[in-house]
């Protein structure tokens, strides 16, 4: 139904008029979301969260972006990538929820659980900095999550495998807005230049924590379900790699000794192997953006808007 | 054997669909309301059961395109005051939408609006995705003086499937629907 008024189009008919969004609770409203034969629904419940998790935190830091971006352009594009992300959380939450058999919803798993329940790479919930070591992080995490979509949409599992068959087409945008940020302010001036190099030796020590298996992740990929994001280092390797050499940077842990300080201004207690953000070990930054991202929802239980 | 009865429901239930998806391809998209979603190629199905009761498939362009909301509404909406007393809009989210399943009409009318509309989606070679480093190669005309002397100035606009283009012959911005 159309409407030449914008005013006359929220009166009367019906749900979903005040705000995008509201009214639709279901974004896999009639998908089959049975889990496949001999697949655990708590390990891919928690698959699903993991994944979920990352895209949630990290549209929340981008969004963090708006009103605050340099230019407009990039405000536009930095509110499109969120966006992108948070419909791939939705899809990916609900999911989860459905398949532990716990009936919790998309907005239950988001708005309700404490940080030690997130299951979020550490890398998305550290603080933005200045836009160099945002475009750092978005590179780092668009070249690994791509490469991690692009082995997923063969998975198993048909409802991961979709979801990650459309979020290569989305992610594939993201790194290439990242990389030519990271291109730019790197062969920029040697002021950009230097903030590029500090932008991506802050997020250095995050990156290690993006290729430890989890025991689920392990489990689920034996499966034919999952991606042993072990798998993605060597492209993650090239690409990175490709994007640097374009930019004339070189990869903070390849720096001489010393160069690498700034690193200290990056998250001073990034995740040992084997006991990070998968297991439910976060850093302060995490709060941070829960209390902003969970304020309303926690203020006022059961509310709509 | 089909006995009378049955038949009839058949007949009901063929002019139903009909009716019904023609309710549906009406459907205009709230943020590119020039477009049906007929135009837009993401009504995947419109099944009825003789009955008044209504299924209408609907595929999203985007993960988190915030018109899919809306379009769920107003599906339901439309087809209500149709006469379908019981509709239900599901989601089909495999194969992932495409800007290649918008149609001609749809393309012609993207046009007309000052938006240039897609080209041929990239095809996909095997191995991992290619990183596009520079701007694209690709000619996008300008919608206004049919100019091929444009450029893109960022791949991100006003909504999830749209890009800001320039043309450097009239100098005028225009919007392109990027190719998904």
């Amino acid at each position: 139904m159309s409407h030449d008024n914008p005013y006359e189009a929220l009166g009367g008919d019906g749900d979903a008029r005040w705000a995008f969004g509201t009214g639709f609770t279901d974004p896999l409203a009639g998908v089959d979301t049975t889990a496949p034969a001999g697949v655990d629904g708590g390990d891919l419940a928690a698959y699903c969260l993991m994944l979920g998790d990352d895209a949630l935190v990290m549209s929340h830091r981008l969004q963090e972006w708006c009103t605050r971006a340099p230019e407009l352009e990039e405000e536009v594009a930095l509110a499109n990538i969120a966006l992108d992300l948070l419909g791939q959380a939705r899809l990916l939450l609900a999911r989860a929820g459905q398949a532990d058999g716990g009936g919790r919803s998309e907005d239950d798993l988001a708005f309700l659980r404490d940080a030690p329940d997130f299951r979020n790479v550490r890398l998305v919930e550290a603080a933005n900095g200045d836009f160099a070591r945002s475009m750092a992080r978005l590179l780092v995490f668009a070249v690994w999550r791509l490469a991690l979509l692009d082995r997923l949409a063969g998975s198993r599992d048909p409802v991961l495998a979709a979801v990650a068959a459309k979020g290569v087409k989305e992610v594939a945008y993201h790194r290439d807005y990242a990389a030519g940020w990271v291109v730019r302010l790197g062969d920029g001036t040697a002021y950009s230049r230097e903030r590029m190099k500090e932008g991506l030796a802050a997020v250095w020590p995050l990156v290690a924590e993006l290729f430890v298996p989890h025991e689920v992740e392990l489990r689920l990929a034996r499966a034919g379900v999952a991606v042993d994001p072990s798998q993605l280092r060597a492209e993650f390797d090239a690409v990175l790699d490709q994007v640097l050499d374009a930019a004339r940077l070189t990869r903070p842990d390849a720096a001489r000794p010393g160069e690498a300080d700034a690193a200290q201004e990056g998250p001073a207690d990034a995740a040992p192997a084997g006991a990070g953000g998968r297991d439910g070990r976060h850093g302060t930054e995490l709060d941070e953006v829960l209390s902003v991202m969970q304020g309303v929802a926690r203020a006022l239980p059961g509310a709509t808007w | 054997m089909v006995t009378r009865h049955e038949a009839g429901r058949a007949v009901a239930r063929e002019a139903g669909r009909a009716v019904a998806r023609e309710v549906a391809e009406r459907v205009t998209d709230p943020e590119l309301p020039l477009l049906t979603l007929a135009d837009l190629g993401i009504l995947r199905a419109v099944d009825t059961d003789g009955d008044g009761r209504v299924v209408v498939t609907v595929t999203p362009t985007y993960s988190g395109c915030p018109a899919m909301a809306a379009i769920r509404a107003d599906l339901t909406a439309s087809l209500r005051a149709a006469g379908f007393a019981d509709v239900e809009v599901r989601t089909r989210l495999s194969p992932p939408w495409t800007t290649d399943w918008i149609t001609e009409a749809g393309r012609r009318k993207l046009a007309d609006a000052g938006i240039a509309p897609p080209g041929p989606a990239p095809a996909r070679a095997a191995g991992p995705v290619p990183l596009t480093l520079d701007p694209p190669r690709r000619r996008v005309r300008c919608p206004r003086c049919g100019s091929a002397e444009t450029e893109e100035l960022s791949r991100f606009g006003a909504t999830a499937c749209k890009a800001l283009w320039r043309c450097r012959a009239c100098a005028e911005p225009f919007e392109h629907v990027k190719e998904i």
